[in-house]
Formats: structure tokens, sequence, C-alpha cells
């Protein structure tokens, strides 16, 4: 039977794949952010997930205003990345997982959770830095098989927290009933608090990232509360992201365990989160 | 587009909605092309012809030509797509956040710095 072995959390900014890109790792501004990622990639390392299942936002390289899908997910051989048109460096391929995405689409329909399947899927920064940072080693990254599910966060009106809570729960029961023996692990990629647009830019709201960093762990249910809009004037216009985390904590069961977390101000207009879960007996 | 009542508004923020997406189909769908390196040339080349191409409002040539990211989000653009405009300039994210708050670059950076508390 398939399992779900862990959920991770991180943010996703461009800035930090350029970083990576520029070999700037052990810069000042870069060094406090990097160095808490290898406790998680030796987590990876030795618990071995047989595929990814990548909780994203598409930032406007798939998907257009033309058709936007609020849930959408990848059931393709292999995902492929490209030019965003700002400058960063395009990824080698993706390896999918035709067979457990069908079966996540199939169990989260009949669960009542109609969402959009795409045979093709350009993925951009929003699942591939979160690779990047989880498996820096491209051997690593291309072996395991990944399950992008993009969530609209560009057009509004936004899936309510509460909704994207119920369709982690809905991907860790379809995961639970998958027959083939599967290690999973589950990335919330995306936040915290940031805005980038109006006269508000450079928003930051560092007590309310702390609250969601212990919450999201403890009591999910606090979170999945708010509103979009209170996610928006609480933690920024593109702090809604906070809805891919609790993707994320949906899939994992009821209580959990933490074994590793940091928070860092600034990455780029960010507050950057990292968190690494896992399922408690 | 909008139906339900609309909760308050939050200061500086304007929410990209169905209203706003319509309004900012033809900017949104200009700045989308710029994925293409072979847009991005073309644009740089004739930029009146490529906004013609595009079909953008006056209003929305007009702040194309003046680089201006809140009168941008005014006509309707959408910030990830903006991205991609101010790309083609060199500008990134820290950038066009200095110049939506009336700030110079390092300002910004502090201010991001200040977060921290």
């Amino acid at each position: 039977m398939a399992r779900i072995i862990g959920g991770i959390t991180t943010s996703h900014i461009p800035a930090i794949g350029n970083a990576i890109t520029r070999g700037q790792m052990e810069d000042p501004y870069w060094k406090p952010f990097f160095d808490a990622y290898p406790p998680v990639q030796d987590w990876l390392e030795e618990a071995k997930p047989d595929a990814a299942i990548v909780i994203y936002n598409d930032h406007g390289l798939n998907f257009f205003l033309d058709k936007m899908p609020t849930f959408a997910i990848g059931a393709a051989p292999q995902y492929l990345n490209d030019d965003e048109g700002w400058g960063l460096q395009p990824l080698p391929p993706f390896q999918g997982d035709p067979e457990l995405s069908w079966h996540i689409i199939n169990s989260l329909v009949e669960d009542e959770f109609d969402i959009c399947s795409c045979q093709e899927m350009l993925v951009d920064h929003g699942f591939t830095v979160p690779m990047s940072l989880m498996f820096p080693d491209q051997a690593k990254r291309s072996a395991i098989r990944t399950i992008p599910v993009a969530v609209n966060l560009i057009q509004h009106p936004l899936p309510t927290p509460a909704r994207c809570y119920k369709l982690g729960q809905a991907i860790g029961r379809a995961v639970a009933s998958y027959e083939k023996d599967t290690k999973v692990v589950v990335f919330g990629t995306g936040g915290l608090s940031h805005q980038l647009d109006g006269q508000r830019a450079g928003f930051i709201n560092k007590d309310f990232d702390l609250m969601c960093m212990e919450k999201i762990v403890s009591d999910p249910e606090a979170l999945a509360r708010y509103s979009i809009h209170d996610l928006v004037r609480l933690a920024g216009a593109q702090g809604a992201e906070l809805i891919l985390w609790l993707v994320m904590r949906g899939a994992m069961s009821e209580k959990v365990k933490k074994l590793h977390s940091n928070y860092h101000i600034p990455i780029s207009n960010t507050g950057a989160g990292l968190l690494l879960l896992e399922n408690a007996a | 587009m909008a139906s339900a009542a609309k909760p308050a508004p939050i200061p500086g923020t304007v929410i990209f909605d169905g209203d706003m997406a319509v309004k900012g189909y033809a900017l949104n769908k200009m700045c989308f092309s710029f994925n293409r390196a072979e847009n991005r040339k073309a644009f740089l080349e004739d930029e009146d012809a490529y906004c013609a191409r595009f079909g953008l409002s006056e209003e929305q040539k007009a702040a194309v030509k003046a680089r201006d990211t809140l009168a941008l989000i005014e006509a309707g653009g959408n910030i990830y797509f903006l991205a991609k405009f101010v790309g083609l300039f060199g500008m990134n994210m820290q950038d066009i956040g200095a110049q939506q708050t009336g700030m110079s670059v390092a300002d910004f950076k502090a201010k991001l710095l200040a977060a921290r508390g």
C-alpha cells in the first residue's frame, strides 16, 4: 500500500533559484536561509520517498487567464520547466507518475473534488525551486517521481483555506487507497507573508508567520477558518499562498510530529518558512 | 464577475478579481507572451506595434510607456504577468517594490530587513 511518510513546507521564491544557479549559497545574505535545508535533505536521503506530491501555484507559465483552473493535477510521464521571461534558468525535466496521478484524480473526483487533469503541464519556479532545495543533486531530483498539484493563486476568487485543507485530506485518502507499495512525500510550497504589488509592496508580518508556523503543526483547522481576504490583509496579497501549506497539512494525519523548522526574514520580499513533519503514530 | 458583497478594501492593495481580470486581459496577455525570447525581442524592437497587436487600451499603453507599475496594476495588470514586463528592463520585484512605494531600492531593502523586528 502507498503511504505518506512526510510533509514539508518551503518558500518557493524565484530569487532562491537564481542564488543556486549563481552559487551564492555561502553569501552572508543567503547562508542563514540555505543552512536550514541540510536536515531536510538528509531526512529525504534516509527516508527515500518514491514520489513527491508538490502543491504549488503557477505564476503565468503554464496557465493564462483564458483558462484558469482552481485545482489542476498533472498526469504526465514528465514535466518540463521553461523560460518564465525574467531570467531564471530552466531546469531539466522532472519525472511523472501517471498511474499514481490518475489514481489520485479518480479518487478526488469520486470524493467530489472536480479537478482539472493535465497530460501536459509546464512547471514553473513554484515547483522547481522547492525541488532544487529538497534535492540539490540533479540525479536524485530527476529520479523521484512527481505529481504537480497547481492551485489558482492568480485570479480571485481563490479557493478558501477550508477548501484547500479538505483537498489535502482527500489527497491523503487517495494515497492511502493506492495499492502499489509507494512512499509518498508531500510538499506544501510558497509563503509566508509577502506582498509584491501596490503601495503596500514589501509588507511582511513576522508575528502572523510565526503563529502560522506553529498552528500548521498543532491546529491547522484554526488556519483553515481564515478567509482569503483575511490572509491578504494579514499576510499580504501573495501571502495567501498559505493555502498551499494547508493542502499539504490536510494530507497528513491529524497529529504530526515536527522534526525541523526554520523561519528567516527576508528572502527577496518574503518571510521564508521551512517545516519538516512526520505523521505521529 | 463580482457578485458577492466585497469586504472592506485593504489599503495599497488591488484584489485581482474578475473585474480586474476582464479589464486587464489584453495587457496581461501581452505580458504572458514575454515568456518567449522572440516576443521579448519583438517588443523591444517596436514597442508601439507590439502593444497595438494585443489591442491595449490607451490607459494601458500609457502605463506601459511610463513603466509605471502602479498605473499598470490600476489598468488591470496582474503582478505575475507584470513581472515578465518589468523583467524586459532588468527590473526585479525589489526594484518595482521600491518604485511602487516611492523609495530608493536601498531603502526598500532596509524596510524588508526591518521586518525582522
